[in-house]
C-alpha cells in the first residue's frame, strides 16, 4: 500500500471522474483536475466563489461547481478548457444542484424548494418542476439514465412523480399513502421504487414504474421508524435501517421480512469475529500493518472471548434526531455483505452475511465511524473514523494503516476508485491517494511526482 | 367385704368401739391392704399403732388379749396360737413355738409391706415428678399455642394489611390505566390537532410561497439567465426532438417494455429455480423409490393397512417416472399428482424409518434374546451333560489314584519289598505325573470341546431357523404337490398301523433337525423314478449331504443314533425299492414332527420300519 503526496483540498470536494481517469478537487474558488494515475494538473478552474458542491457529469466531459451562496453553477468542459458557462438563479436562490443522467442537464433547486429549474446544455430551453418535496432524498435518477423519480408536495399530500430523462416528460404521477415522505430510491434495475415516510411512522411503499403501489411494509407503530433505507445491488434485498436498532431485509419477490438483523451492544456467538481496535503506543512512519502483525501497533484485533461489549452511548432522547438507530448501511457490491452502523454504538461497524443471514463480523474502533465505503470491485470495506488511520476490512481479516506524512492527516471522508485499486482519503484541507494493489501505478505515480515536483 | 364385717362384728364383742373400728378400717379386705396402706398417710398409723399397743394388754386381760389375737391371727389364716385341745372343755394352751412363728411370719409380712411401700412411695413419687413434667408440658404447650394465636392473630392482621394494600394498589392501578387511556387520548388528539395545524401551516406556507414564487418569477428577472459559450450536442449525438403525443407514446411504450423485460428476467430466474427444483425433486423421488422398492416384500408379509396402497402406489410411480417429459409441460396438472406421490412415499420411508427406530430400541432393549433363547437351552444342557462328563472323569482318576495308592500300601506290608519301595515310589511318581499331565490335556480337550460345542450350538440355531424357513417353503410346495403323494399314502398306511407301536422318538427328532435337502424327489411320484434315484444315491450329493447333517446333529444328539446312521446307509446301498422310498423320505423335510399331514406320518413311520429290519 502506498500513499500519494498530499493536495490541498477544501469542503471536503474531491471526486474521481465517473470513467475513472480524472480527479476533480476544490481548493476554495478552483477547481483543479489531475490525471488518476500520474495525479498531474491536467485543467485549473477559477470559480467566482467559494465552491461549495461538484458533481462529474456522467460521461466525464463537464465538472459542475454550485455555488450556493451565490445561487451560482458554473460547468467546465474537460475537452474545451475555454468552454465555460454559468448559470444564475437570481433572487430565487439556489439549494442544490445536479447533473442529469445523460450528462446535457442541470437540475437547480430553488430556495424553499420554490421549483427545480431543468437547463439544457444542448438547447436554449429551460423547463421547471413546481412544488419539489423539501426532503432528505427527493431526486433520484434509475441506474440506466432513463427515469427521474421526484418527490412533491401539493395541497399538504405526497405525491411521486416520474419522468422521462431524455424529453422531461411526465410518466407517471400519483399520491403516495404518506404522512410526510422522507425519501424515494429507485431499484438498481430500475423497476422499482422505494418510498418511505418520515420517522415518526414506519413505513415503506414499493412502486412499480408504471405507478403500481406492489407493496407496502410496516414493522412497528408508534415509535420512530425508518433511518435508512439501502438496495443491493442486485435489486433482491431492501436493507431498512431504523431507529429501533434493526436492519430488516426485504425480498423483492413477496416484499416481505426474510429476516431481521439486531443490533445488540454483547455479541454473543462465537462464530462471529469481532475486531477490537487497540490504542497502543503511537507508531510513526510509513507502512502498512497487515493483521495479525506479531507485536504491532494499534491494530484491530479479534477477542477469543465468547461474548463480547461494545461501547454504547447513552442517547438523549428528548432532542431531534436522537444518536439510535440504524444510520448507515451499504451492500458490498456482489450484494453478499451488508455493512452497518448503529448510532448508539457508532464506534462500531457490523458486517452481516447476506447468503446466510447472520451476523459476520463487527469491528469496533476507537472513535466514531465516519463513513465507510465498499470497494467498487469487491467484498472491501474502508472505514475511516476522523483519525489518522484508514481501515480496510474484507472476510480474510482486518487492517490499518496509518497515513503518512507531517502532523496527523484525519480522515474525514473516503472515496474509491472505480477500479478499486486505490482511493481518496480526504482530511479538513487535504487529500491524499491511497493506492493499494497495482504495483507498477504506484512506482509510475510515484516517478511522476519526483520529475513533478 | 361381708366376711370381713362378719369377722370385726365377732371381734367387737368385748373391745372397744375404737379398736374395732380401726382394725376394720385397716383390715377391710387383704386384697386391699396395700392400697389402704398406700393411701393412709403411715405416720398417723404407727402412732395409733403404738398408743393401742400400750393399751391394749395388760396384766389382767391377757387371756383375752390372747384368744384374741388368736382369732385375729385364724382369721387372717394363720396357725392357732392354742395348742390343739385334747378335750372340749380343757382349757386351751398357749403354744408359744406358733406364737414366735406368728410373729416372726407378721413380722416378715411388716418388712414386705415397708419394702412395697417404699416401692409404692418411690412409684409415687415417679407419678409425682412425671405428672409435674407433664403439667410443665402442659403449661409449655398452652404459652406455645397462646403465642402461635397470637401470631397468627398478628398474621391475619398483616393478611388484612396487605389485602387492604392489594386494594389500593388495584384501585391505583386502576387509576393509572384511566391515566394512561386519558393520556392515549390526549395523544391522539394532540396528534390530530397537530396534523390539523401542520396542515394549515402547510397551507400557509404554501400560499406564501406561491405567492413569493410569483413575485420573484414575475419579476422578469435578469439575473436569472444561463450565459453559456456554446450550445453542446447531445449525448448520444441525436437532436432534441419536439414533445409530442408521439413521444408520449414512445415513452409509454419504453416503459412497458422496461417492466416487461424486467418481469421476463424474473420469470425466467424463477424458471430457472423451478427447474432446479424440480430436478432434485425428481432425484429425491426416484431415489425414494430405490430405497422402497427393495421393501416391497417386506411389507408385504406384515399386515399394514397402508402397505397394500403403498406398493401400489410406488409402481404408479415407477410408471410416471417414465413419463418425466410430462413435467415439463406444465406444472399446475402435475403438481398435485407429484406431491401426493411424494407425500406418501414420505409417510413410508418416515414409518419405515420409525419402525427401524423401533426394532433398533428393541434390540437393544432385549439383548440379543431373541434368537439365542433355543440354542441357549441347548447349550446349558450340552455343557452340563460336559461336565457330567468330566466330573465321571474326575472319578475315575481320582479311583484308579486311590487303587495306585492301595497297590503302593500292599507293597509297603511286604518287608521283601520294601526296599525296592523307593525306587517303585518314584518309578510311580513319574508314571502318575505323566497320567496326571494326560489327564490335564484330557481335560482341556474337554474344555475345547464344550467350546466348539457352544458355537455349535449357536450355528444349529441358525441353521435351524433357515431350516425353519425352508420347511415352510417346502410345505407350501409339498401342499401344491399334495395329490401326487395319495398314492403312496395309501401304501404306507398300512406298514404304520403293522408299526405303529415301535415308533422312535429319538428318531423322530433327529429326522425333524435334518435339513431338507431333496424335496423334488418326492414329488415324483412315478416308481421309475424313485429306482433311478437310489442308483444313484451314492454318488448323488442328497446322500453325502445327508451323513453331513448326521454327523453335524450327531454332536448334539445321542450316541446310538450315530450308530444307526451307517447301518442305514448300508442297507439304502443294496436296499430294493422299499428303501429307496423310506430314504427318500428321510433325507425330506416333511417327515418332521409327524403332524402336518397322514403322508409324513408314514414316511416316518416306514422309516421305522427300516431301522427295526436290519
Amino acid at each position: 500500500m502506498n500513499f500519494s503526496e498530499v493536495f490541498k483540498l477544501s469542503s471536503l470536494l474531491c471526486k474521481f471522474s465517473p470513467d475513472g481517469k480524472y480527479l476533480a478537487s476544490c481548493v476554495q474558488y478552483r477547481l483543479v483536475v489531475r490525471d488518476v494515475n500520474t495525479l498531474q494538473i491536467l485543467q485549473l478552474y477559477t470559480c467566482l466563489d467559494q465552491i461549495q458542491h461538484i458533481e462529474w457529469s456522467a460521461d466525464s466531459l463537464f465538472i459542475l461547481c454550485a455555488m450556493y451562496k451565490r445561487g451560482l453553477v458554473q460547468v467546465w468542459s474537460l475537452e474545451q478548457p475555454e468552454w465555460h458557462c454559468k448559470i444564475d438563479e437570481g433572487s430565487a436562490g439556489l439549494v442544490a444542484s445536479c447533473w442529469s443522467p445523460d450528462g446535457r442537464h442541470i437540475l437547480n433547486t430553488t430556495e424553499f424548494h420554490l421549483r427545480i429549474t431543468v437547463w439544457s446544455l444542448c438547447t436554449k430551453s429551460v423547463s421547471y418542476i413546481k412544488y419539489p418535496k423539501a426532503c432528505l432524498q427527493g431526486i433520484t435518477f434509475t441506474r440506466d439514465g432513463r427515469y427521474m423519480a421526484l418527490a412533491e408536495r401539493r395541497d399538504c399530500k405526497d405525491y411521486v412523480s416520474i419522468f422521462v430523462c431524455s424529453d422531461w416528460q411526465l410518466l407517471r404521477h400519483f399520491d403516495t399513502d404518506t404522512q410526510d415522505l422522507t425519501g424515494i430510491e429507485w431499484a438498481p434495475n430500475g423497476c422499482v421504487l422505494a418510498v418511505w415516510d418520515t420517522c415518526l411512522e414506519y413505513k415503506i411503499l414499493l412502486y412499480s414504474l408504471d405507478g403500481r403501489l406492489l407493496s407496502a411494509y410496516s414493522a412497528y407503530e408508534w415509535s420512530l421508524g425508518i433511518k435508512s433505507v439501502a438496495w443491493s445491488p442486485s435489486s433482491q434485498f431492501l436493507a431498512v435501517g431504523s431507529y429501533d436498532g434493526k436492519v430488516r431485509i426485504l425480498n423483492h419477490v413477496t416484499w416481505k421480512m426474510i429476516t431481521e438483523f439486531g443490533h445488540p451492544a454483547t455479541i454473543n456467538n462465537p462464530k462471529t469475529v469481532v475486531y477490537k481496535e487497540a490504542q497502543k503506543s503511537p507508531q510513526l512512519g510509513l507502512g502498512c500493518l497487515s493483521f495479525p502483525p506479531p507485536g504491532a501497533g494499534a491494530g484491530p484485533l479479534p477477542s477469543s472471548e465468547s461474548k463480547f461489549s461494545l461501547q454504547t452511548l447513552k442517547p438523549v432522547t428528548d432532542r431531534a434526531n436522537p444518536k439510535i438507530g440504524i444510520g448507515m448501511l451499504a451492500f458490498s457490491p456482489d450484494s453478499y455483505f451488508l455493512a452497518t452502523r448503529n448510532d448508539n454504538t457508532p464506534n462500531a461497524v457490523w458486517v452481516w452475511d447476506i447468503q446466510k443471514l447472520r451476523l459476520f463480523a463487527v469491528l469496533e474502533q476507537l472513535s466514531p465511524v465516519r463513513t465507510f465505503q465498499w470497494d467498487p470491485q469487491q467484498p472491501r470495506l474502508a472505514i475511516c473514523t476522523g483519525g489518522s488511520r484508514l481501515y480496510l476490512w474484507s472476510p480474510a481479516g482486518c487492517m490499518s494503516v496509518q497515513v503518512p506524512g507531517e502532523g496527523d492527516f484525519a480522515v474525514l471522508s473516503l472515496c474509491w476508485h472505480l477500479s478499486g485499486d486505490s482511493m481518496a482519503l480526504l482530511s479538513k484541507d487535504h487529500v491524499c491517494l491511497c493506492f493499494l494493489e497495482t504495483e507498477a501505478a504506484v512506482s509510475t505515480a510515484c516517478r511522476q511526482l519526483g520529475g513533478h515536483t | 367385704m361381708g366376711d370381713w364385717m362378719t369377722v370385726t362384728d365377732r371381734g367387737l364383742s368385748s373391745e372397744s368401739k375404737s379398736i374395732s373400728q380401726y382394725t376394720s378400717e385397716i383390715k377391710m379386705s387383704p386384697s386391699s391392704l396395700y392400697s389402704q396402706q398406700v393411701l393412709c398417710s403411715s405416720i398417723p398409723l404407727s402412732k395409733n399403732v403404738h398408743s393401742f399397743f400400750s393399751a391394749f394388754c395388760t396384766e389382767d386381760n391377757i387371756e383375752q388379749s390372747v384368744s384374741y389375737l388368736d382369732q385375729e391371727l385364724t382369721t387372717f389364716g394363720f396357725p392357732s396360737l392354742y395348742e390343739e385341745s385334747k378335750g372340749k372343755e380343757t382349757k386351751r394352751e398357749l403354744n408359744i413355738v406358733a406364737v414366735l412363728n406368728c410373729m416372726n411370719e407378721l413380722l416378715v409380712l411388716q418388712r414386705k409391706n415397708l419394702l412395697a411401700q417404699e416401692n409404692v412411695e418411690t412409684q409415687n413419687l415417679k407419678l409425682g415428678s412425671d405428672m409435674d413434667h407433664l403439667q410443665s408440658c402442659y403449661s409449655k404447650l398452652k404459652e406455645q399455642l397462646e403465642t402461635s394465636r397470637r401470631e397468627m392473630i398478628g398474621l391475619q392482621e398483616r393478611d388484612r394489611q396487605l389485602q387492604c394494600k392489594n386494594r389500593n394498589l388495584h384501585q391505583l392501578l386502576k387509576n393509572e390505566k384511566d391515566e394512561v387511556q386519558k393520556l392515549q387520548n390526549i395523544i391522539a388528539s394532540r396528534a390530530t390537532q397537530y396534523n390539523h395545524d401542520m396542515k394549515r401551516k402547510e397551507r400557509e406556507y404554501n400560499k406564501l410561497k406561491e405567492r413569493l414564487h410569483q413575485l420573484v418569477m414575475n419579476k422578469k428577472d435578469k439575473k436569472i439567465a444561463m450565459d453559456i459559450l456554446n450550445y453542446v450536442g447531445r449525448a448520444d449525438g441525436k437532436r432534441g426532438s419536439w414533445r409530442t403525443g408521439k413521444t408520449e407514446a414512445r415513452n409509454e411504450d419504453e416503459m412497458y417494455k422496461i417492466l416487461l423485460n424486467d418481469y421476463e428476467y424474473r420469470q425466467k430466474q424463477i424458471l430457472m429455480e423451478n427447474a432446479e427444483l424440480k430436478k432434485v425433486l425428481q432425484q429425491m423421488k426416484k431415489e425414494m423409490i430405490s430405497l422402497l422398492s427393495p421393501q416391497k416384500k417386506k411389507p408385504r408379509e406384515r399386515v399394514d393397512d397402508s402397505t397394500g396402497t403403498v406398493i401400489s402406489d410406488v409402481e404408479e410411480d415407477a410408471g410416471e417416472l417414465s413419463r418425466e417429459s410430462m413435467w415439463d409441460l406444465s406444472c399446475e396438472t402435475v403438481r398435485e399428482q407429484l406431491t401426493n406421490s411424494i407425500r406418501k412415499q414420505w409417510r413410508i420411508l418416515k414409518s419405515h424409518v420409525e419402525k427401524l427406530d423401533n426394532q433398533v430400541s428393541k434390540v437393544h432393549l432385549e439383548g440379543f434374546n431373541d434368537e439365542d433363547v433355543i440354542s441357549r437351552q441347548d447349550h446349558e444342557q450340552e455343557t452340563e451333560k460336559l461336565e457330567l462328563e468330566i466330573q465321571q472323569c474326575k472319578e475315575m482318576i481320582k479311583t484308579q489314584q486311590q487303587l495306585l495308592q492301595q497297590q503302593l500300601a500292599t507293597a509297603c506290608d511286604d518287608d521283601t519289598t520294601s526296599l525296592l519301595r523307593d525306587c517303585y515310589l518314584l518309578e510311580e511318581k513319574e508314571r502318575l505325573k505323566e497320567e496326571w499331565s494326560l489327564f490335564k490335556e484330557q481335560k482341556k480337550n474337554f474344555e475345547r470341546e464344550r467350546r466348539s460345542f457352544t458355537e455349535a450350538a449357536i450355528r444349529l440355531g441358525l441353521e435351524r431357523k433357515a431350516f425353519e424357513e425352508e420347511r415352510a417353503s417346502w410345505l407350501k410346495q409339498q401342499f401344491l404337490n399334495m395329490t401326487t403323494f395319495d398314492h403312496q399314502n395309501s401304501e404306507n398306511v398300512k406298514l404304520f398301523s403293522a408299526f405303529s407301536g415301535s415308533s422312535d422318538r429319538d428318531n423322530l427328532t433327529v429326522h425333524s433337525r435334518q435339513p431338507q435337502k431333496k424335496p423334488h424327489s418326492v414329488s415324483n411320484g412315478s416308481p421309475v423314478c424313485m429306482s433311478k434315484l437310489t442308483k444313484s444315491l451314492p454318488a448323488s450329493p442328497s446322500t453325502s449331504d445327508f451323513c453331513q447333517t448326521r454327523s453335524c446333529i450327531s454332536e448334539h444328539s445321542s450316541i446310538n443314533v450315530l450308530n444307526i446312521t451307517p447301518e442305514e446307509i448300508k442297507p439304502n446301498q443294496v436296499g430294493g425299492e422299499c428303501t429307496n422310498q423310506k430314504w427318500s423320505v428321510a433325507s425330506r423335510p416333511g417327515s418332521q414332527e409327524g403332524c402336518y399331514s397322514g403322508c409324513s406320518l408314514t414316511y416316518t413311520n416306514s422309516h421305522v420300519e427300516k431301522d427295526d429290519l436290519p
